[in-house]
């Protein structure tokens, strides 16, 4: 390949076995929200999708290391991961926004305060509060309790700050071509991100069950856990990323000059890293 | 070159190799032919066709409901459908019109031209732009397929308003929310793709301020595109929460509040109407000075006001919700930004008109689209300077004013654009000129009927006329009868364009030279016309000083 010309990827059958198992995905998921069936069809487009991440990934880390591409290339997806960080950002931005406008207007108004307080009609006796444990209509039903943000929360903060934290000192250990040391360190930032996950969980089963704290326990439920559920997908993700440059890095397919797998991991971790301060500030703590 | 028009590898790709030394031969060789060419393609032209032929294909089944919506509002009274199959019709009208039909016409526009504009050999991430074309065919078929389930297909309007799209929705709604998300998914990675083709694949020497104006706005509307389509996610994804999870987002019994979807959703829903006409104004900017013989007048300012544009849709959102019940502070703040963003788009209008000014003008069919835009979106941009005004909007929400007012800035705008844009390059695409006798009908009995369609919109609404309802008061009547007239004029004169389409890929036609229109600069010029499948295997050579738009 001479400087002078572009590098242009060939074709693949990846893309559109993708198309196929997220089409299969949705029409499962569709199917087992209004029908109750396409269990296999939501199962099987899962497992797809596993499959094409694999394979697409497995080619594109080939096609790396036998050297196909140029600087331009990874320029490119260097630009599409940041671009694509920045969409995951704004999907969290709605969300974050969301709690926002139910805490600062909703309620307030439902209350009879502010501008629109006339909506206080709708349930006199309701009396704004957050977290909202009394929710307008008491058909609906709020929590009997929230969580503690000083007990579990405060551990996940630390866990996931100290696990970016290690997970730097991995990527300055391989460019130090440290292998060894960069594998400890990583191996040591998947299992604090292992942990945040075990408590997350067990969070989440002390609130179900013991808390009241549900999907269904009025606004506050809904939005802690679309926040903290989608946040905990993320996190999961991120660990698989993580378990794969953990594997990819034993296997010595990074160099100190080029790895941006190992990069564009990391940004994501931090990322992920960076959502939940702001869910531990505004949904646990304020 | 072949007497078949749309780009074909086999005879083509030999041609490309012969003058390129052959770079690309080893991935392009063994090339699979027939459908799975398609299916696998990962070449921009290929894949910019792709998305042109479904927006085409959708443009005429989101049409094809607009005219049901028409018959049955030809006369008062109820005379042709159910009113349950009207709301699903002026739904999925929409719905298929904005995300099956203009947004892929414009993504489509900007695979084949984007590359060729900046000298890049394709866009900067192939596989990925192929899996964002398929996914909409998926999503489309998962959308149209709502029609048939039980209880209907989305009856709610595009905006889906909750809760009339949650606590009242058909079952089919989850489905509705899933296709939208494929949707979602195509468009985000394509916005990414493009994205990092423009920054990252210009020929060297060519600096942002160097870009054609088309690959400058589509620059634009990719970041809007990044920024909002995940809020359309999150806001569906709530909403899927609403129907099926028991969550009470949207519901004020939980602590919800429907007004909330309406913020979130017009977040999303405003920078999206931009993201529907920026790529347009890409186009005009191209046409206009070709046929005036003239350099664009403003280049510089055309740049300023397309990105001012772009901040400001992240501020107007809530012009859309006068009437749901603001905070006076939040009326005046959303009334006041809309109106300032009456000033970037006057400034594109202006330059539009002093590019003209003194130019030698000839009237092409492109020319003829664009001069059409730029009168007819004018008029769809100063009804909107009306609706801005908060006082008077409590007049005009939701009656056909409204109606008038976004379908003049979308079919006499953005259509009319895409037809320019068809029209204007179809003989790069071809390497055959459009049939100018079939162009010229398409394009009299085009204005014609946009205009008998939408402008007694404006008269409707005005007196009062409610939009979104299958039956109307008496006095309605013959606006409304103009409207059907012109609706099924303008639906019919759409063939004709598939005519000039479907001569064209038959290679039917005088065939057209590199340089197709005499007065045309950039470097699309310089491929020869059909443009081979695989161009720039090396960066072209570009001299700011002889090249560029913004030379002085």
């Amino acid at each position: 390949m001479s400087s002078s010309s572009y590098y242009v990827p060939a074709t693949s059958k990846w893309p559109i076995i993708a198309v196929l198992v997220m089409g299969m995905l949705a029409v499962g998921a569709g199917l087992m929200m209004t029908q109750g069936s396409g269990l296999i069809l939501l199962v099987g487009g899962l497992v797809g999708v596993a499959w094409v991440m694999y394979g697409w990934f497995r080619d594109v880390t080939l096609e790396s290391m036998g050297g196909l591409y140029d600087a331009q290339m990874d320029r490119s997806f260097r630009q599409g991961m940041a671009w694509f960080i920045f969409s995951e950002v704004m999907f969290f931005a709605a969300f974050f926004g969301a709690l926002f406008y139910i805490r600062v207007f909703t309620l307030p108004w439902l209350d009879g305060e502010g501008a629109k307080g006339i909506t206080a009609l709708l349930w006199p006796d309701f009396v704004a509060s957050w977290p909202l444990m009394n929710t307008p209509d008491p058909a609906v039903g709020g929590p009997d309790a929230i969580i503690n943000p000083w007990t579990l929360p405060l551990i996940n903060t630390l866990l996931l700050v100290t696990s970016s934290i290690t997970l730097t000192f991995s990527h300055h250990a391989l460019k130090a071509q440290q292998r060894l040391r960069a594998r400890n360190w990583l191996i040591l930032t998947l299992v604090l991100g292992g942990i945040f996950l075990v408590i997350q969980g067990i969070e989440y089963v002390h609130a179900w069950t013991e808390l009241g704290l549900t999907l269904q326990a009025g606004i506050y439920g809904a939005t802690f856990f679309l926040l903290t559920g989608f946040h905990g997908l993320h996190v999961t993700i991120g660990a698989v990323i993580l378990l794969v440059l953990l594997i990819r890095l034993i296997k010595g397919h990074f160099t100190p000059e080029q790895h941006f797998a190992f990069e564009a991991g990391a940004w994501y971790w931090h990322f992920v890293d960076v959502v939940w301060i702001g869910l531990f500030l505004f949904v646990y703590v304020f | 070159m072949t007497s078949r028009s749309l780009p074909r590898p086999v005879v083509q790709q030999s041609a490309s190799e012969a003058t390129a030394g052959g770079a690309a031969a080893g991935h392009h060789a063994h090339q699979p032919r027939g459908l799975l060419r398609w299916v696998l393609t990962t070449n921009h032209k290929e894949i910019g066709t792709l998305y042109l032929l479904f927006a085409l294909l959708m443009f005429f089944i989101g049409g094809t409901m607009a005219l049901v919506v028409r018959a049955e509002l030809f006369q008062p009274g109820m005379t042709f459908i159910l009113p349950e199959f009207f709301n699903q019709m002026t739904t999925m009208h929409g719905l298929i019109m904005v995300f099956g039909a203009i947004m892929p016409a414009f993504v489509g526009l900007a695979n084949w031209m984007v590359p060729v504009q900046i000298g890049a050999p394709d866009m900067a991430l192939p596989r990925l732009n192929n899996f964002s074309f398929w996914l909409l065919p998926v999503s489309f078929t998962i959308l149209l397929s709502t029609l048939f389930m039980e209880g209907g297909g989305p009856n709610f309007g595009w905006t889906f308003y909750a809760p009339l799209s949650t606590t009242y929705a058909p079952p089919s709604t989850s489905f509705f929310i899933l296709a939208m998300h494929l949707a979602g998914i195509s468009s985000i990675l394509g916005a990414i793709n493009i994205i990092a083709t423009i920054l990252n694949l210009r020929t060297p020497n060519m600096r942002l301020m160097d870009m054609p104006l088309f690959v400058w706005t589509w620059l634009i509307t990719a970041f809007l595109l990044i920024a909002v389509m995940p809020v359309l996610a999150g806001v569906i994804t709530m909403m899927l929460l609403d129907i099926n999870f028991g969550t009470s987002f949207f519901d004020a019994a939980g602590g919800g509040d429907p007004v909330l979807f309406q913020h979130l959703f017009w977040f999303f829903g405003h920078p999206e109407v931009y993201i529907m006409i920026l790529p347009a104004f890409g186009i005009v900017s191209a046409i206009v000075p070709t046929f005036a013989r003239k350099r664009l007048f403003g280049y510089a300012s055309m740049v300023y006001a397309t990105a001012s544009i772009a901040i400001l849709s992240f501020v107007v959102w809530a012009h859309h919700m006068f009437t749901v019940g603001l905070p006076l502070t939040a009326q005046l703040f959303f009334m006041y930004s809309t109106m300032l963003i009456a000033v970037p788009t006057g400034v594109k209008v202006f330059n539009w008109i002093a590019t003209l000014f003194r130019g030698s003008i000839s009237f092409e069919l492109p020319m003829l689209f664009s001069l059409a835009f730029i009168v007819q979106f004018t008029i769809g941009g100063l009804s909107g300077v009306m609706l801005a005004i908060a006082p008077a909007d409590f007049q005009y929400h939701d009656t056909y004013f409204v109606v008038a007012h976004f379908h003049y800035v979308l079919v006499p705008g953005a259509v009319f654009a895409i037809l320019a844009a068809a029209y204007y390059w179809l003989p790069k695409w071809s390497g055959v000129y459009p049939n100018v006798k079939l162009g010229l009908t398409h394009f009299w009995l085009s204005v014609i009927g946009v205009n008998l369609t939408f402008f007694p919109m404006h008269f409707s609404g005005l007196a009062g006329m409610p939009r979104r309802i299958p039956d109307y008061a008496l006095q309605f009547a013959d606006f409304n009868l103009l409207s059907s007239i012109g609706g099924f004029l303008f639906g019919i004169s759409q063939l004709l364009f598939v005519a000039v389409v479907i001569l064209c890929i038959r290679g039917k036609g005088e065939k057209a030279p590199a340089q197709a229109w005499e007065g045309a600069e950039g470097l699309e010029w310089t491929l020869p016309s059909p443009a081979p499948l695989h161009t720039f295997d090396t960066p072209p050579e570009f001299v700011p000083e002889r090249d560029s738009p913004s030379r002085h």
